[in-house]
């Protein structure tokens, strides 16, 4: 469970948002500028927030009033952005490999192995991130994440270079894995298809604040409407 | 030609950007990740060398190491000699004056480095010596390439805080740039052409493999 109440202020923007995740997959729905970006890096421990707090199953992430602040790399916590971020210098196995320094070399391999499979980028291994198209790449960029098993993966706008039938095929795949694994997802999107799709709990997030918190279909009704209208209406 | 300067040249450059990469690299990683206005003062302080005149860098680093002072006293005497007109006084003075010849292409190069790979980096569980050693310095090594190679020469042309804090003793302190300056005020014109000859090559040279090593040979260049 994930739950947080953070301040954060990036010039005129103040983003205030209390909110508690008890679902295994969430998304975070809202315009652009709306404040899911800044939440998921507040979550990584990235940014700080001015005050407030994050508790991931009952550990303290981040506490202002305590000064605990638990870095970036020690919180469990993965994160995927729409910008793959591969490391340019190393190949995608090895990118996979980064995170895993834990490991001994089988047992790292091994892993890779796992992962890239798991993202459908077996074939893909041995290349450079320069020799990658936008897609493979954010599939790498997954596999990375996921590598170093943590609790809670966020993922910003992941698969927005990947075509529908990819897409979708991944999304079944990895939440199949994520609930073996017991690895709680937030995922931000302002395409209201993936959320309805998923059934997810959904936070509705304006102007820095929450609007809306629950399942997809009452939350996302007005939006499912807008977009079942759009179908519906003959081309001109 | 005065093969035992040159020696004591190379010698003191190779010193001096072996110690100015140890300092170089983690203070510059410092300037550019970390966070606080404080970093902007050692940036400046770090830059300061660059705009002061070797002579008078040279003259308070000749006042702060002699004897005059309580801390040039106490060098001394943990060293068993004073640091001014020693070997190590002439590296202590070049690795102060030469300071921002490295630091400036490793902060440019560093900061060139796109923050999201850092912050996948960091979220992957690189601490700071595994964040600058896997991803900073391969993703930025032609600006350690220039930092290495301005360092060394900067410090094989250097003339001013050399002569300052050095002063002109054979095999201890006198370098190329004083050898050349020796034998011009002697009017031996023929023998400084041809030391002017040799810091001239070595400086090419040195530039030479840089851009030998950086450059894609045959790449096409984009205006």
């Amino acid at each position: 469970m994930l739950s947080f109440s953070l301040d954060s202020r990036r010039g005129s923007f103040h983003f205030h948002v209390e909110c508690t995740f008890a679902s295994d997959w969430t998304v975070i729905f809202g315009p652009s500028g709306a404040g899911k970006s800044t939440l998921l890096r507040l979550l990584a421990g990235l940014d700080h927030p001015i005050s407030g707090s994050i508790a991931l199953d009952g550990r303290a992430l981040t506490e202002t009033a305590s000064g605990i602040r638990v870095p970036p790399g020690h919180r469990q916590t993965s994160l995927v952005s729409q910008q793959p971020a591969l490391f340019p210098h190393l190949t995608a196995a090895a990118n996979v490999a980064y995170g895993l320094r834990n490991l001994d070399r089988p047992a790292r391999a091994r892993r890779v192995d796992e992962m890239l499979d798991l993202v459908g980028a077996t074939e893909l291994a041995a290349r450079c991130p320069e020799d990658l198209s936008g897609g493979q790449a954010q599939r790498v960029a997954l596999a990375r994440a996921l590598a170093p098993a943590p609790r809670l993966l966020l993922l910003d706008e992941p698969f927005s270079a990947l075509d529908g039938v990819t897409s979708d095929a991944l999304l079944v795949r990895l939440q199949h894995w994520l609930r073996e694994n017991r690895v709680q997802a937030v995922v931000a999107t302002h395409d209201a298809t993936d959320a309805i799709a998923t059934s997810a709990e959904v936070l509705l997030l304006g102007d820095g604040r929450v609007t809306a918190l629950g399942p997809a279909a009452e939350v996302l009704a007005s939006e499912r409407d807008r977009l079942l209208g759009r179908l519906q209406t003959p081309p001109r | 030609m005065d093969w035992q300067a040159f020696a004591l040249s190379l010698r003191l450059a190779l010193v001096t950007t072996a110690i100015l990469l140890a300092i170089a690299v983690p203070l510059s990683a410092l300037i550019v990740l970390g966070r606080g206005r404080w970093l902007a003062a050692v940036e400046a302080l770090a830059t300061l060398p660059m705009v002061l005149p070797p002579t008078v860098l040279g003259f308070f680093l000749l006042v702060l190491l002699g004897p005059r002072t309580a801390f040039g006293r106490g060098v001394a005497a943990v060293l068993g000699h004073p640091l001014a007109f020693s070997f190590s006084g002439l590296v202590v003075g070049s690795v102060i004056y030469s300071l921002p010849f490295a630091v400036q292409p490793l902060v440019a190069g560093f900061g060139s480095v796109d923050t999201a790979l850092v912050d996948a980096a960091r979220l992957l569980g690189a601490g700071p010596v595994r964040l600058v050693s896997s991803i900073l310095i391969p993703l930025a090594r032609r600006s350690l390439l220039a930092a290495i190679v301005l360092s060394f020469l900067h410090t094989i042309g250097e003339f001013g805080v050399v002569l300052m804090l050095g002063g002109d003793i054979p095999g201890a302190t006198r370098t190329l740039s004083i050898v050349l300056y020796d034998q011009v005020e002697s009017f031996d014109y023929a023998t400084a052409g041809h030391t002017a000859l040799l810091l001239l090559g070595l400086s090419a040279l040195a530039l030479v493999a840089v851009y030998a090593t950086s450059q894609k040979r045959g790449s096409v260049r984009s205006a």
